[in-house]
């Protein structure tokens, strides 16, 4: 396999993949099993690579040649081809000298730009980053590796993950496989289409006011924001640090379980991830919903919710019904109030996690600046994109001497409040149903003149933020143009085990088997 | 109360970005209409609400995590300057700092 020529480095850009300079038949096994990657779950990947009736290497082969052919999705940035190849050839080796294989043994993970990989360019979608190298690798990552998953390359996102549609990327904007006219949502766009397009297993996104579930929602697959303080934060280039949160994309609700299971967990390099025990999230998927209270919040399914999602909300509420869990009516009502408080707890966090891309110690520096003033300011006007400098406007705003108290200080009054509303909610029901977006996918460029109301479009996602409750989405239909649908259910705080267990019974019952069609014209 | 020219010219000079005169202009218009939007916090009374923790957990928990004091090895020269736009002997270089 060639590198990227020249270059002397693992990472290149998507369209620059290299071919590998295999044999025909290769290139025919190749074929075959990139038609199936959707639909090899990691435990048939593990089990058939034991039983030697599939070839990690070919499987891989099989993901590369897909990334390659659907380069104009532009899922991802980086491609690390050469490092992906060699771990899967250790995964064969292992398989043939009989050894046990680990939990996610050959899984192909594409991992979302803002997550540090030792010695893979790592953009987080900016042109502040454009040539780091970071010489760590974050914990989640690094315990992917230690699973067996192969990790195939960094997927495009909203620059430092701000966005909802994945447009605010300084290396372009990702395109829907159901409609390539169409945005994947954001701001982890490139790991839902790596999923969704089957370039990839799984993926890894994070999640600061619904950048995992709300992508998952617009591409048709499952997504999971755990927890605050679940999975390490450790190697996640921060945006709103009292919000992020990292988790998986896949096909199933097996999968994403089968991912936290490997990820989850206390780690002495983030001192914000929690020592609460972690159950087996996989196991826990066992049993049936009788019983289950499913609670619906009035407050999600009023103004500006599509007649059409609501209408698959309410089928997939009334599926649970029909397995026997309890429907409850609750409250969350200070649901208005989120986005206000979002946007500016949010943006006063990430004014002052951003500032420390000031063209010193890594990324992008303006030329001939004569001062190291001016330096600053050019470097961070020119590496900057206009949705991050809007929020970073903001957020200084918002912590500035006099404002303080009247817009930090309230917000986090108000999200206290907000967080009550899922304690008292939760007194009555296990999880909380609610659509994860208002809408199915929009048009590119369709939101991007109007800031506010592309923040709208995470109105039932980022509560789940503020409160640091885990949330998921999964699909539950189609729309009448064909576009999927997503369900989000909201769980307890660090009961993701009860949460996945309530969704792999709706996606049962769901039975959602449709694939994007709109790829296989590119 | 509406945000002006001058505010955003202020902000941007705490926040270390050099804005052009159409990022000003864009940026006071939109940043207005963020801020009439924010304004409906007002209409909650919280005087008597608590502020969150930023990092709460489920326990209530708002101890500040600790960890032993212990002497562990850090990136070292090389690699802490491998990155920089411009290095020399283990040293980030950077425009001249007085007369700015």
């Amino acid at each position: 396999m060639q590198g990227c020529r020249g270059a002397g480095v693992q990472g290149c850009r998507g369209a620059g993949v290299p071919q590998e300079q295999g044999s025909v038949e290769s290139s025919i096994i190749s074929t075959e099993i990139y038609l199936e990657l959707r639909e090899l779950s990691i435990r048939t990947i593990r089990e058939r690579i034991a039983a030697r009736t599939l070839s990690a290497v070919e499987l891989c082969r099989a993901a590369l040649d897909r990334i390659e052919r659907l380069s104009e999705l532009n899922a991802f940035i980086t491609v690390t081809a050469d490092a992906a190849l060699a771990r899967a050839e250790q995964i064969d080796r292992a398989a043939a000298s009989g050894d046990p294989l680990p939990p996610l043994a050959g899984a192909i993970i594409a991992i979302k730009d803002n997550m540090v990989i030792s010695g893979v360019r790592t953009t987080a979608g900016s042109r502040i980053l454009f040539n780091y190298k970071p010489p760590y690798t974050a914990t989640a990552v690094e315990r992917l590796r230690q699973a067996g998953a192969i990790v195939v390359g960094k997927t495009n996102c909203d620059e430092f993950a701000m966005g909802s549609s994945n447009e605010n990327s300084a290396y372009g904007p990702v395109k829907n496989p159901w409609d390539a006219a169409r945005v994947p949502g954001g701001s982890s766009g490139g790991s839902a289409v790596a999923v969704a397009a089957g370039m990839a297993t799984a993926a890894l996104g994070s999640d600061t006011g619904g950048s995992i579930r709300q992508p998952a929602s617009l591409c048709g697959v499952v997504g999971i924001k755990p927890t605050y303080g679940r999975v390490s934060r450790y190697g996640l280039i921060a945006f709103g640090s009292s919000l992020d949160q990292i988790g998986p994309l896949a096909n199933s609700v097996e999968d994403v379980a089968r991912i936290l299971n490997s990820i989850a967990g206390r780690d002495s390099s983030d001192s914000t991830s929690s020592d609460i025990e972690t159950d087996d999230y996989v196991a826990a998927l066992e049993g049936d919903a009788r019983g289950l209270r499913v609670g619906v919040p009035r407050q999600y399914y009023g103004e500006g919710l599509d007649p059409e999602v609501r209408a698959h909300i309410e089928a997939a509420i009334k599926k649970f019904e029909e397995m026997g869990a309890e429907i409850v009516d609750v409250g969350l009502p200070h649901t208005e109030y989120a986005v206000p408080v979002y946007y500016l707890i949010a943006t006063a966090e990430a004014s002052s996690n951003l500032a420390r891309y000031d063209g010193v110690r890594y990324g992008f520096r303006a030329e001939e600046a004569p001062t190291l003033k001016e330096m600053y300011s050019r470097t961070r006007d020119q590496g900057f994109g206009a949705e991050v400098k809007r929020r970073i406007m903001l957020g200084t705003y918002a912590l500035s001497a006099g404002y303080y108290d009247a817009y930090y200080g309230k917000a986090q009054k108000v999200r206290s409040l907000i967080e009550s509303d899922f304690r008292n909610a939760f007194a009555s029901c296990d999880v909380i149903a609610t659509p994860t977006s208002p809408t199915p996918a929009f048009r590119l460029g369709e939101k991007t003149d109007d800031p506010l109301e592309m923040y709208l479009s995470d109105i039932y996602t980022i509560t789940v933020n503020l409160a640091g409750v885990p949330g998921v989405s999964l699909p539950c239909g189609l729309s009448s143009e064909g576009l999927p649908i997503g369900i989000q259910l909201i769980g307890r705080h660090f009961d993701e085990a009860r949460l996945l267990r309530a969704a792999r019974n709706l996606e049962r019952a769901i039975a959602f088997n449709s694939k994007p069609g709109a790829v296989e014209n590119l | 109360m509406p945000i002006t020219k001058d505010d955003v010219e202020n902000i941007a000079m705490l926040a270390r970005l050099e804005l052009t005169d159409e990022e000003t202009e864009a940026f006071t218009r939109q940043l207005g209409s963020i801020l009439d939007y924010i304004d409906k916090l007002d209409e909650l009374d919280t005087a008597d609400v608590p502020r969150i923790s930023p990092c709460s957990t489920a326990s209530g928990d708002t101890e500040y995590a600790r960890r032993d004091d212990v002497v562990r090895p850090g990136l070292g020269q090389r690699l802490a300057t491998e990155n920089a736009p411009d290095a020399e002997a283990g040293y980030f270089k950077v425009p001249k700092v007085i007369g700015g």
